[in-house]
């Protein structure tokens, strides 16, 4: 009679494979669904929620991966907007000006990421939320019209055309986010993250990484920015600078899970869900309720959703020896 | 540009600069006390304006006579604060302490604003007293009494602050805690004591800045941001862990951006906050009286 003990996790093997599946009925759904129902009012809850999948995970980049905290990501936002909305109405053919929007984003990231970034402490939140609120003010003092597609434009309107363009944009940046963490720039970036001090000290480039990270991050929240001057018809050229772009893109990535890739996209959906009921029935203080969720999120339950679905995992596939005798 | 208009701009900035001393000065307590950064400060001094606005509204209150009220519910707003949030940031070390404090108060920033919008409206409320646009001529340079009573009390709050934190034992204690907690712990000081204290004192700070605001431009729930901002590139400035000099550098601050506001034009203003903010940063990190560290 021998005895041998056998890890049993064949039961619960759905915990495993449960991932994969996830993200493929995601995508379906997300490209079939909007289509079957085909309401401007699904068309437009599925397109926000792409557009707040790339700025959270945008955000995520940043300060999931490299640790920066950045308070302005409106700025990159607002810039990518400004800059794809001017040059597009003036003429420009879309995808150069979303590209150039994009690059914008990327060029005011570096020129606070720079010096802020050789200081520790605060001084990079302190200079974003800076830059941002600059933005805002100058803009809204420089350019007080509201911006409108011209006739022509309004008449060739597409919004399922407009939507699979965030849904592509939401996946990139995904993606993107998965490349970086299978590069072997993440060690440095996720070193940084840790512990900068040891990470210098072991030889990783410090200032190079994070600005890595801002590149990346800026580069698809000004994307996203561009996304937003294309969708919408009209609006205040300095709406997009509005502290409450980087306040979304702080509350997905915490409601999700800060550093994980899937954190921003389950943090989403469930935000602009969320919103659009609140919004109906709560009009004027759903914005409380999100900023004292966002505080208890960060203090009491910083993992998000994603810690929450690791935990209950934890629980169900706790590996169980069980003795089986054999004769 | 004649020298009688350079030099009222030159007054305006001075008077501009008071007030951006004074809002600074308060987040630059907390920062240098309990090492967090309290996005929510301009959010303070959006409350400490509309209780003067109340007090001005209801009992016909001379807004400067209302800091007798607006300072104590401020002092108050500070305690719960810091007993509900703060203190649970508090107790974090180094980068997570000042990350956690950056995210919960900007969070709080959109909870407080959004409950303000809510109370008092969008609207914006100015406070209109009997002796505004009456003004001392100097030379040609007119000194308005609203602004020079706003200086003033600046300045006393400033000296009283600094007598404070020098000369009694509760002000040693917070300059204790803010040189070394651990050493001030040891020293037999109740620390959690002091950063309550310092942060309701920071609240306190903010509430006067509010009422100098309010009676200077009017106030709406929006301006916090606006103020948070001026007050850390004031800090940025002064230097970090400097509580005092925050005085000096918000002058400078004013002064630059109304002097230069007058050349490149006023839509542009707003820029040169963030120019200095960079420049410093890169010319001076410590800032114009900080420690060299």
């Amino acid at each position: 009679m021998k005895e041998m003990t056998l890890t049993k996790r064949t039961k619960l093997s759905v915990f495993r494979w449960l991932p994969q599946a996830g993200i493929i009925l995601l995508i379906l759904i997300a490209i079939f669904f909007p289509r079957l129902v085909d309401k401007q009012n699904t068309w437009n809850i599925f397109f926000l929620i792409c557009l707040h999948i790339t700025l959270g995970q945008s955000w995520n980049i940043l300060a999931g991966f490299a640790g920066q905290t950045s308070l302005g990501h409106a700025a990159f936002f607002g810039i990518g907007a400004l800059v794809t909305r001017i040059l597009w109405l003036s003429g420009t053919p879309f995808a150069l000006a979303f590209l150039v929007g994009g690059l914008a984003a990327v060029t005011f990231g570096m020129i606070i990421g720079a010096p802020t970034f050789r200081l520790r402490g605060a001084y990079f939140a302190i200079g974003t939320l800076g830059v941002a609120e600059v933005l805002r003010i100058t803009v809204s003092q420089n350019l007080p019209l509201i911006s409108s597609m011209s006739g022509p434009l309004i008449a060739a309107y597409n919004l399922p055309a407009r939507y699979y363009l965030a849904l592509g944009l939401a996946i990139a940046t995904t993606g993107a986010a998965y490349l970086l963490l299978r590069s072997p720039w993440s060690l440095g970036i996720l070193a940084v993250r840790e512990d900068e001090g040891a990470a210098q000290a072991t030889g990783v480039h410090v200032l190079r990484h994070k600005l890595l990270a801002l590149s990346l991050s800026s580069f698809f929240a000004g994307l996203a920015g561009g996304l937003f001057a294309f969708q919408q018809i009209s609006y205040y050229p300095s709406a997009p600078f509005s502290p409450l772009w980087t306040f979304d893109a702080l509350l997905i990535t915490f409601i999700g899970g800060l550093g994980t890739l899937a954190g921003p996209v389950i943090g989403a959906i469930f935000f602009i869900l969320v919103r659009e009921q609140l919004a109906v029935n709560l009009v004027e203080i759903h914005q409380v309720i999100f900023g004292i969720l966002f505080i208890l999120i960060v203090l009491i339950f910083p993992g998000g959703l994603v810690e929450a679905w690791e935990r209950l995992k934890r629980i169900f596939l706790t590996t169980k020896d069980t003795k089986v005798t054999k004769d | 540009m004649s020298i009688e208009s350079f030099m009222q701009t030159l007054v305006f900035g001075v008077f501009v600069g008071g007030i951006y001393g004074i809002a600074a000065m308060g987040l630059a307590l907390v920062f240098g006390v309990l090492k967090m950064l309290n996005i929510a400060h301009g959010e303070l001094l959006m409350l400490g304006g509309y209780a003067t606005f109340w007090a001005f509204r209801s009992f016909g209150m001379d807004p400067f006579v209302s800091l007798a009220i607006g300072i104590p519910i401020l002092f108050a707003v500070g305690l719960a604060l810091d007993r509900t949030v703060y203190h649970r940031i508090v107790r974090l070390l180094g980068e997570e302490k000042i990350k956690n404090s950056l995210l919960v108060s900007f969070g709080l920033t959109l909870v407080i604003q959004n409950l303000a919008v809510w109370l008092f409206t969008a609207d914006e409320r100015t406070v209109q007293v009997a002796y505004a646009g009456t003004g001392l001529n100097l030379l040609g340079v007119t000194l308005p009494y609203t602004r020079l009573l706003a200086l003033g009390i600046a300045l006393v709050t400033t000296l009283a602050l600094s007598y404070f934190l020098h000369r009694t034992y509760p002000g040693k204690a917070i300059l204790g805690t803010a040189e070394d907690f651990e050493a001030a712990e040891l020293a037999g000081i109740n620390i959690h004591r002091v950063y309550m204290l310092t942060f309701a004192l920071g609240a306190s700070l903010a509430a006067i800045a509010g009422t100098l605001v309010t009676v200077i431009y009017g106030i709406s729930p929006s301006i916090g941001i606006v103020w948070t901002l001026k007050a850390l590139i004031v800090i940025v400035l002064a230097g970090t862990g400097s509580i005092l000099g925050a005085f000096p550098a918000g002058i400078l601050l004013g002064v630059v951006e109304a002097t230069s506001g007058a050349f490149i034009g006023s839509t542009y203003r707003e820029v040169i906050g963030l120019v200095i903010f960079l420049l410093v940063l890169v010319l001076r990190p410590q800032g114009l009286f900080g420690r060299n560290q």
